[in-house]
C-alpha cells in the first residue's frame, strides 16, 4: 500500500474537486469510491433543496416544472412561525451552553488535571446522562415539573436540555484542560503573579478556545433537542425540531424542505467554522453527543 | 479560613465538581428514580401499594416482545451497518492525497444536522413518492408512486436504518480515522516487510488498532439508535413501533393507567443501554490489553 503525506499545500483551500490530485497521489478507483460516498451521504439533501425551490412538485417531476421562492418567502416571513421558534431555539440553546459552561469550568478542571480517588465514578456519573435515551429522562421528569410549575415553559426546557449537554461539556472541558500548558500558570506565579492575575493573563489565554468549542457544542446538544422539549415542553415551546415535525406531518413538502434547510444551515456552519479554526477534529468529538 | 481552604485539595476538588454532580445527580438522578418508582405504582396518581402490576403487564403484552424485538434488530443491525460502513470509509479516505482533508470536512458535515432533519430528508430521497421514485418513474422503472419499494413506515425499518448510517457511518469512520492517524502507519508498514498481504494486515494490524476506540464508538452508536424516538416516528413501522415511540404512546395515553407501563418501559430502555455500555466498556479494556500485545509484537 502506498501512502503518501498529506498534501498541506492545498489542504486547507476548498477545491471543487476533492480528489483531483497531484503527482498520482490518489488511485483512481478509491477517488471514484470516495466520490460515491460523500455523494450518498450528502444525497438526502438533494430533494430536499429542489422541494424548497419548487411550485407545484407533482410526481414524477425531478426537476421542478416551475421554480418558485413560495416556500422560502412563508419560512422567510418576518411575524412567521421560523423566527419565533428560531428565538426560542436560541434563548435555550444559548442559556444551556452558558449555563453548562459554568457548571463545567470548575468540574472540568479538576478532571482534567487532578488525580483523586472517586473519580471514575465521577466520569462514569457523567457519561450516563448522555447515552441514557432522552424519553426516559424526558417521561422522568415531567410529572416532577409538572408539580413544579417548570413543565409547558422555557425555563423547564432549559433546564431538561442541561441533561445531556452539561456532562458532555463537562467532559469537553476535562480534556481542554489536560491538553492545556497549565505550568505556565506556576510560572507567572513564581514570576510573582497574583493567583488572579495567573488566571486573567496565562489560563483564560490558554483554555478560551477550547472552552469557546465546549460552550458551542452545549448550544448544539440543545440546537437539535426533540423529545426533551416536546414532553417538557408540552406543545407550549415551539422550537425549530418541534416546528419542523409538525410542518413535516402538515404535508406541505416545499415549506417543510425550506424549514429543513433553514434548521440544518447554522448548525453546519458553526461546526465548519469551528473545525476551520481549530482544525477538524473539533468536528469529530460532537459526533458523541446526541 | 484561607490556609484551611488551600490544605485542603480534597475538599476544593469535591467542591469544584458539586455544581455539575449536583445537577446530574437532582435532575437525571430524579428522572431514572421517579420512572422506576411510578413503575412500580409509586408515587402516581392511582394510589395503591407497590406492585408489579405494570411489568407483569408487559411480560404478558406480545405487543411489547415485538417492540422490544424491532427495537434491537433496528439497533444491531444500524449499529453492526455502521461499524462496517465506518471502518471501510476510513480506510477509504486516508489512502486520499490531495483533498483529503476537503473530502474529510464533507464526510462529517452530517453529524452536526439535528436528526428531525435527518428523518425528513430520507423520506424526501427514498419515500414513496420522494427523489429516488420520482427518478425510477423517469426512466420507466415504473409508473406510480405505488409501485416504489414500501421502505418507510415498513415492517424492517429500513429508511429509519438509512437514516442511522447516514449520520453513523461517519461518525464510526471519523473514530476511525483519528485513530489511524494517530498511531501513524509503522505498525503497518512492518508487517508488509515482514511479508503480510493486504489481507493478513488489515485483519491482525489495523482491525485489533482500530477495535477499542471503534467498539466505544459503536457502545454510543447502539445506545443512540436504541433510544431514539423522533425517526422512528416519522419513518417507521407503527405496529409494532420501537420501545421509545411505545413508551410516548402509553405516556400520552387519555387512560392514565397505562402511565405505570410508560415508566416501566422506559426502565426497560434504560437498562438495556446500561447493560450494553457496561458490556461495551468491559470488552473495550480487554481489546486495549489485546492491542498492547499487538503493538508488542509490532515494535
Amino acid at each position: 500500500m502506498t501512502r503518501t503525506e498529506p498534501a498541506t499545500t492545498d489542504a486547507p483551500r476548498p477545491a471543487t474537486q476533492p480528489t483531483t490530485g497531484g503527482a498520482g497521489a490518489t488511485p483512481r478507483p478509491v477517488a471514484l469510491a470516495v466520490v460515491l460516498l460523500l455523494g450518498l451521504l450528502l444525497l438526502p439533501f438533494v430533494p430536499l433543496v429542489l422541494a424548497s425551490f419548487a411550485q407545484g412538485y407533482f410526481y414524477p417531476q425531478v426537476l421542478p416544472e416551475r421554480w418558485s421562492l413560495r416556500a422560502w418567502q412563508v419560512v422567510l416571513e418576518p411575524d412567521g412561525a421560523t423566527w419565533a421558534a428560531l428565538r426560542d431555539t436560541v434563548t435555550i440553546a444559548v442559556s444551556v451552553a452558558v449555563l453548562s459552561l459554568v457548571m463545567a469550568v470548575p468540574a472540568g478542571r479538576v478532571l482534567g488535571t487532578r488525580r483523586f480517588r472517586g473519580r471514575r465514578v465521577v466520569e462514569l456519573a457523567l457519561l450516563t446522562p448522555v447515552l441514557v435515551p432522552a424519553i426516559a429522562v424526558a417521561i422522568g421528569l415531567h410529572v416532577v415539573f409538572l408539580r413544579l410549575g417548570l413543565a409547558g415553559g422555557v425555563p423547564g426546557v432549559i433546564l431538561v436540555h442541561l441533561v445531556p449537554a452539561t456532562p458532555y461539556v463537562v467532559l469537553l472541558t476535562a480534556g481542554v484542560f489536560a491538553n492545556a500548558e497549565l505550568e505556565l500558570e506556576q510560572q507567572a506565579r513564581a514570576l510573582g503573579a497574583s493567583w488572579w492575575q495567573a488566571q486573567r493573563h496565562v489560563t483564560v489565554r490558554l483554555v478560551a478556545p477550547g472552552l469557546a468549542v465546549a460552550g458551542l457544542f452545549g448550544f448544539l446538544v440543545s440546537w437539535g433537542q426533540y423529545v426533551l422539549t416536546l414532553v417538557v415542553g408540552g406543545g407550549r415551546v415551539v422550537t425549530l425540531p418541534i416546528l419542523l415535525f409538525a410542518t413535516a406531518s402538515g404535508g406541505d413538502t416545499a415549506i417543510t424542505a425550506a424549514t429543513a434547510l433553514f434548521h440544518a444551515l447554522p448548525a453546519v456552519v458553526l461546526l465548519v467554522l469551528t473545525s476551520r479554526i481549530l482544525g477538524s477534529g473539533a468536528l469529530t468529538t460532537f459526533g458523541g453527543a446526541r | 479560613m484561607s490556609a484551611w481552604w488551600h490544605r485542603h485539595e480534597d475538599v476544593r476538588t469535591w467542591v469544584a465538581l458539586s455544581p455539575a454532580l449536583l445537577l446530574v445527580g437532582l435532575l437525571f438522578g430524579g428522572a431514572v428514580v421517579m420512572a422506576g418508582l411510578r413503575s412500580i405504582g409509586l408515587l402516581g396518581i392511582g394510589e395503591g401499594g407497590p406492585s408489579l402490576a405494570a411489568y407483569r403487564q408487559l411480560v404478558t403484552d406480545p405487543g411489547f416482545a415485538r417492540s422490544l424485538g424491532l427495537t434491537l434488530y433496528v439497533a444491531v443491525v444500524s449499529t453492526s451497518l455502521s461499524v462496517v460502513l465506518g471502518i471501510g470509509a476510513a480506510l477509504l479516505l486516508r489512502r486520499l492525497g490531495a483533498g483529503r482533508r476537503f473530502a474529510t470536512t464533507l464526510f462529517q458535515l452530517n453529524l452536526p444536522v439535528p436528526h428531525v432533519i435527518g428523518a425528513v430528508a430520507i423520506l424526501a430521497l427514498v419515500g414513496q413518492s420522494g427523489l429516488l421514485s420520482r427518478l425510477a418513474a423517469q426512466t420507466g422503472l415504473l409508473d406510480a408512486p405505488a409501485a416504489f419499494p414500501a421502505i418507510t413506515f415498513d415492517p424492517w425499518a429500513i429508511a429509519v436504518i438509512l437514516q442511522y448510517l447516514w449520520k453513523e457511518v461517519p461518525f464510526i469512520g471519523i473514530v476511525a480515522l483519528a485513530i489511524l492517524s494517530a498511531s501513524g502507519d509503522d505498525l503497518e508498514e512492518a508487517a508488509r516487510t515482514l511479508g503480510a498481504s493486504t489481507w493478513q494486515r488489515l485483519r491482525h494490524v489495523t482491525l485489533p488498532l482500530l477495535l477499542p476506540g471503534v467498539l466505544s464508538a459503536a457502545v454510543i452508536v447502539f445506545a443512540f439508535t436504541f433510544g431514539i424516538f423522533e425517526v422512528p416516528l416519522l419513518l417507521g413501522p407503527s405496529s409494532p413501533t420501537v420501545l421509545p415511540v411505545l413508551a410516548h404512546r402509553r405516556y400520552t395515553d387519555v387512560d392514565l393507567a397505562a402511565r405505570p407501563e410508560a415508566m416501566a418501559i422506559s426502565v426497560v430502555i434504560t437498562l438495556v443501554v446500561v447493560v450494553v455500555v457496561l458490556l461495551g466498556a468491559a470488552g473495550a479494556r480487554r481489546a486495549i490489553r489485546g492491542d498492547a500485545a499487538v503493538t508488542e509484537v509490532g515494535s
